[in-house]
C-alpha cells in the first residue's frame, strides 16, 4: 500500500487515524490487493480509496452503495467495502443505506462520522446535534440527529458496530471483525472534524464514549437497541450482530448452482433459440 | 375484405387481455397474420381499455381506426370509442351496454348472463373469443387447443368450464353467420407454422438476452416494467441477476458497478425514472462504463398520461446528464428491429464504454405481431474487457481514444475508476492539461462511434420528390399509410438510430422536393436534430400528442391534405 504525498485532508484530521486502522485491517488479514474494490462517494472521507493501492470504484455523491452491491453480485470473490462520510451515506444516500441493509450484501460499509460537513465548509450533516451552529444553521441545529445504529438494528442489519477514530486499535479490531462478517457489516467511525467542528472534538469523544463490556450480549437485538439510543455517553463496540442471514448473493439463483463470477459466465443460445421457439 | 379488424372495448379487470393473448394465438396458429395492440387507462380496475386485434391474409403490424366487429363488454364502450365507430361495423354485446343505439349495426348478446349459466361471469370473455373465432371461420379445434395450452397448469374443471364458454361463444358465432347473415370472409390463410408472435417488451428482452445481458437494476415504472418481468420470470434459466431497486438512481448505479465488475448490465425506466439516472448516466460517462438503457416513453411532464404513448423523450435522452461525452440512441421501428438493435447495443456499449440507449414508447412495446422466427445464427457477443497487467492504466490514453477495459480480480492489475476528472491511473487530478487530454480522448471515442451508425430504412421509389421522414414505433404505420395515399410519388425515409445521425441523411432529404416529418410529439424534436447536424430545415410536420399511437388513417388524411397543400 501506498501513501501519496498530497493528501488533501486537513492535519490532525480523524480521516488518518481511520486510513491507518483501514491498512492495518487489511494487511493483518491479507486480503490480496487486486481482490479488493473500495467504493465511496464524495466528500472528505471519499476520498480514502485515493490513498491505498487497490481497485476502487469513487462513484457520485451519496451512491456508493449501489455499485457496491452491483459489484459484490457480479463477483461475489471479491472483498467490497464501501465507505464515506456521514453526509454521503446518511444524508444524500440515505435512501440506499436503509434498503442496502435490507439487501444484506457480504459488504462492509464504513462511515467517518464527524457530524459536520467538511469538503462544502462546515455546514450542519444529519448527525450533527441540535444547537450546532453553522455558517447556514444560524440559530442552530434544529432536526434531531440520524441515528444510524438505532435505524439499522430496527432494519435487523446483519452486523452493527461503532468505533472512535481517536483508538485506532480497537478500531482496526472492529473493522477486521467487519470485513470477516458475512453480511452486511456497518461500521459508524465517530471522527473529529479539527476544521468545523469545535464542539466534538478528540477531548469531547473521549469523555462521551465507552466501550461496550465483555458481558454484553451483541446477539440479543432489544438489549443492542437500548444501547443504541443512549446518548449521554456513547457506547462504542459491536452494538449487534444478526444471526443465521443470508447473503444477497446467496440468495441469488445465479450462483446456487455454478459460484463463478458473472464475467466467467456466458449465455445459453440454445436456451434462448428454445425459448423464442416458444412464441410460435 | 382481407382483413378483419376486431376490437374488445370493456373496464380494467374483465379480462380483456386474456382475450388478446389468447385470440392472437388462435387467429396466428389458423395462418393469419396477427397485429394487437390495446390502449388502456392507469388504473386496476374500472375505467375504459380497449384492445386492437387485426387479422389478416397478408401481413399487418399497425394501429388503424377502423373497427369491423366491436365487442362492448361495458356501457361506456360505444361512448369511449364514437369516434371510432362507423356504420359498417358490427357491435356485439349486452342490452344495457349497447342501449339500443338506432345509429349503429348493432346484435344483442348478452355475455355475463350466459358466462353465469356455465357458473361464474368471468367466463364472458372466452365466451368473446369463441364468437369472434366462429366469425372468422376459424378451426374450432385450434380454438379449443389454444385453449387447453393457455390453462394448461390450471385444474381440470377450470380448463373443462373454459371449454364449455369457448363451445357456447363459438356457436353464437355460427349462429349469427347462419340466421343473422353477418358475413366476414378473410381470403385463405397463409401456412407461416415457422413464425413466432412476441410484443415490443419481449423482443427488447430477448435482444437483450441474446447480447449476454446478465444484469438488470430497475425500479417499476409503466411502460418500461415488461422488460424487467420478462427479464425476471427467465432469469435462472439465462444466469441473469434481476433486482428491483428502491429507486432509479440506484438502479443506474448497480448497474455501473455490475459492468465495472464484469458484469453486461441494463436498465429498464420511462421519462420521469430516467430523470432521477440521468447523473448517473454522467458518471458512465466520466468513468467510460458501458451501460444499456431501455426507456420506454410516455406522454410527460411529469407523471403525464403513465399508460399512453409519445415520442417526446428523444431530446431528454440526448441532452440529459451534465458534461460532455458520447452516447448512442436507437429507436427500434420494428419488433425485428427492437430484438437487433437490443443484442447490439450491449456490445457497442461494451466495445465504446458509452452510454447506449434503446428508445421505445408505450406503443411499440405494447404491440404484438408476427414475425419469421429470429435467428441466432449471426449473433455475436464479443466481451471486450482485458486481462490486467501490473502496470494497467485504466484510461491509458489512445489513438482512438478507447482505453482498453480492466475488470477487478481479472488479472495482475488494479482498476480504479472516478467520478472526479482523474488522470490516466484513474486518480483524482486538478491539472488542467490532463482534463484536457482526458475530455480530447473521450470525445474521440465519438468518430469511431461514427463509423458504424444504422443508415436509415428507405422505403418506396428511389426518384421520388415526397419524401416521408419518421424514427422508432411509426415505421409500420407510415408503411402502410403510404400505400393509401393518392398521390404516388411518396417514399419514407426511417430512423432506427436516431443519435448520431447517418452521414447520408441530408442527401436523402436535398434530394426531395416536399419532405414530411411524422412524430409522435407537439415540438418536432426530431427535425430539430436533424436541423442541426443537417442544416436541413423540414418544413411540413405530422404531429401527434393526444397519448394515442398515429393510426393509419390519420397519417392518410394529415398526409393528403399536406400534399394538397391545405393548411391544417
Amino acid at each position: 500500500m501506498k501513501n501519496r504525498e498530497d493528501i488533501a485532508w486537513c492535519p490532525g484530521c480523524g480521516n488518518f487515524a481511520i486510513l491507518n486502522a483501514l491498512k492495518q485491517a487489511l494487511s493483518e488479514l491479507k486480503i490480496p490487493l487486486n481482490k479488493l474494490v473500495l467504493v465511496s462517494g464524495i466528500g472528505q472521507a471519499a476520498k480514502i480509496p485515493q490513498y491505498f493501492k487497490t481497485n476502487y470504484f469513487n462513484g457520485l455523491h451519496g451512491r456508493a452503495l449501489p455499485p457496491a452491491v452491483g459489484i459484490k453480485s457480479a463477483n461475489p470473490n471479491l472483498t467490497v467495502i464501501a465507505e464515506s462520510g456521514d453526509g454521503d451515506m446518511y444524508g444524500e444516500g440515505g435512501n440506499h443505506f436503509i434498503h442496502t441493509i435490507r439487501r444484506n450484501p457480504d459488504i462492509t460499509n464504513i462511515i467517518h462520522n464527524n457530524m459536520v460537513y467538511g469538503l462544502t465548509k462546515g455546514q450542519a450533516s444529519p448527525t450533527s446535534e441540535i444547537g450546532f451552529k453553522t455558517p447556514v444553521q444560524t440559530n442552530g441545529v434544529i432536526l434531531e440527529p440520524f441515528n444510524p445504529i438505532s435505524v439499522a438494528i430496527a432494519l435487523d442489519a446483519s452486523f452493527v458496530a461503532r468505533a472512535f477514530a481517536g483508538d485506532i486499535k480497537e478500531t482496526k479490531e472492529i473493522i477486521k471483525t467487519a470485513i470477516k462478517h458475512q453480511g452486511y457489516s456497518l461500521v459508524d467511525i465517530f471522527q473529529p472534524c479539527v476544521t468545523f467542528n469545535k464542539i466534538n472534538t478528540y477531548d469531547w469523544f473521549k469523555e462521551n464514549t465507552y466501550y461496550l463490556d465483555k458481558s454484553y450480549d451483541k446477539n440479543n437485538r432489544i438489549e443492542a437497541f437500548k444501547k443504541s439510543i443512549e446518548h449521554q455517553k456513547f457506547p462504542l463496540g459491536i452494538f449487534y450482530v444478526s444471526k443465521n442471514k443470508k447473503t444477497f448473493e446467496q440468495n441469488l439463483l445465479v450462483y446456487k448452482l455454478n459460484k463463478q463470477p458473472l464475467y466467467k459466465k456466458s449465455i445459453d443460445i440454445q436456451k434462448l433459440s428454445k425459448l423464442i421457439y416458444l412464441k410460435k | 375484405m382481407s382483413e378483419v379488424s376486431i376490437v374488445l372495448c370493456g373496464e380494467a379487470g374483465q379480462g380483456i387481455q386474456t382475450v388478446e393473448k389468447v385470440f392472437t394465438n388462435i387467429a396466428k396458429k389458423a395462418g393469419f397474420f396477427v397485429f394487437s395492440t390495446k390502449e388502456y387507462m392507469s388504473r386496476v380496475r374500472g375505467g375504459s381499455n380497449s384492445t386492437l386485434i387485426r387479422i389478416s391474409s397478408e401481413p399487418v403490424a399497425a394501429y388503424i381506426d377502423r373497427i369491423d366487429i366491436l365487442i362492448a363488454l361495458s356501457e361506456y364502450a360505444l361512448e369511449h370509442l364514437s369516434h371510432r365507430i362507423s356504420k359498417k361495423t358490427l357491435i356485439l354485446g349486452e342490452k344495457n351496454h349497447i342501449k339500443n343505439n338506432k345509429k349503429y349495426k348493432i346484435i344483442e348478446i348478452s355475455f355475463s348472463h350466459i358466462a353465469k349459466e356455465l357458473g361464474s361471469k368471468v367466463f364472458s370473455n372466452i365466451i368473446a373469443v369463441g364468437l369472434i373465432s366462429a366469425l372468422c371461420r376459424i378451426n374450432r379445434i385450434i380454438t379449443k387447443d389454444e385453449i387447453k395450452s393457455f390453462f394448461l397448469k390450471k385444474k381440470k374443471i377450470v380448463v373443462e368450464k373454459n371449454i364449455n364458454a369457448l363451445d357456447k361463444g363459438y356457436d353464437i358465432g355460427l349462429d349469427l353467420i347462419g340466421n343473422k347473415n353477418v358475413r366476414f370472409e378473410i381470403s385463405s390463410p397463409h401456412n407461416h407454422h415457422d413464425e413466432i408472435i412476441i410484443n415490443g417488451t419481449e423482443a427488447i428482452a430477448l435482444g437483450a438476452l441474446a447480447g449476454g445481458c446478465n444484469f438488470i437494476s430497475s425500479y417499476p415504472m409503466s411502460p418500461s416494467t415488461g422488460v424487467l418481468t420478462f427479464l425476471s420470470q427467465h432469469s435462472p434459466d439465462f444466469n441473469c441477476i434481476v433486482e428491483q431497486a428502491e429507486d432509479e438512481i440506484s438502479a443506474i448505479n448497480m448497474a455501473l458497478g455490475a459492468w465495472y465488475a464484469g458484469a453486461r448490465a441494463m436498465v429498464t425506466t420511462s421519462g420521469g425514472g430516467y430523470a432521477l439516472m440521468t447523473e448517473g448516466i454522467s458518471l458512465a460517462g466520466m468513468i467510460e462504463s458501458p451501460i444499456v438503457i431501455h426507456l420506454a416513453q410516455r406522454p410527460a411532464p411529469a407523471t403525464g398520461l403513465p399508460t399512453r404513448t409519445e415520442q417526446a423523450d428523444l431530446e431528454h435522452a440526448l441532452y440529459s446528464s451534465h458534461g460532455e461525452f458520447p452516447k448512442i440512441i436507437f429507436s427500434p421501428s420494428t419488433i425485428v428491429n427492437g430484438f437487433y438493435l437490443t443484442q447490439k447495443a450491449f456490445n457497442l456499449a461494451d466495445k465504446y464504454q458509452v452510454p447506449v440507449y434503446i428508445l421505445t414508447d408505450q406503443y411499440f412495446v405494447d404491440s404484438f405481431y408476427n414475425i419469421p422466427n429470429l435467428s441466432l445464427r449471426n449473433i455475436r457477443n464479443k466481451n471486450y474487457f482485458v486481462r490486467t497487467i501490473k502496470e494497467y492504466k485504466r484510461y491509458k490514453i489512445t489513438k482512438n481514444g478507447i482505453s482498453p477495459r480492466g475488470i477487478p480480480g481479472y488479472g495482475n492489475g488494479i482498476v480504479c475508476v472516478d467520478s472526479d476528472e482523474h488522470d490516466e491511473l484513474g486518480h483524482i487530478t486538478e491539472s488542467m492539461d490532463i482534463r484536457k487530454e482526458m475530455v480530447d480522448k473521450r470525445l474521440r471515442k465519438f468518430k469511431e462511434i461514427k463509423k458504424e451508425i444504422f443508415p436509415p430504412i428507405f422505403f418506396g421509389k428511389k426518384d421520388y420528390n415526397i419524401l416521408i421522414v419518421g424514427w422508432g414505433s411509426t415505421y409500420n404505420t407510415l408503411k402502410e399509410a403510404i400505400s393509401f395515399l393518392k398521390n404516388k410519388d411518396v417514399s419514407l425515409l426511417h430512423f432506427n438510430q436516431v443519435y448520431p445521425l447517418h452521414p447520408d441523411t441530408k442527401k436523402y432529404l436535398l434530394k426531395a422536393k416536399k419532405t414530411i416529418i411524422v412524430e409522435n410529439n407537439s415540438t418536432s424534436q426530431f427535425s430539430k436534430l436533424i436541423k442541426l447536424h443537417t442544416g436541413y430545415e423540414v418544413t411540413n410536420h405530422v404531429l401527434q400528442y393526444t397519448g394515442l399511437p398515429f393510426s393509419v388513417e390519420t397519417i392518410v388524411d394529415r398526409i393528403n391534405l399536406i400534399l394538397k397543400g391545405e393548411k391544417r
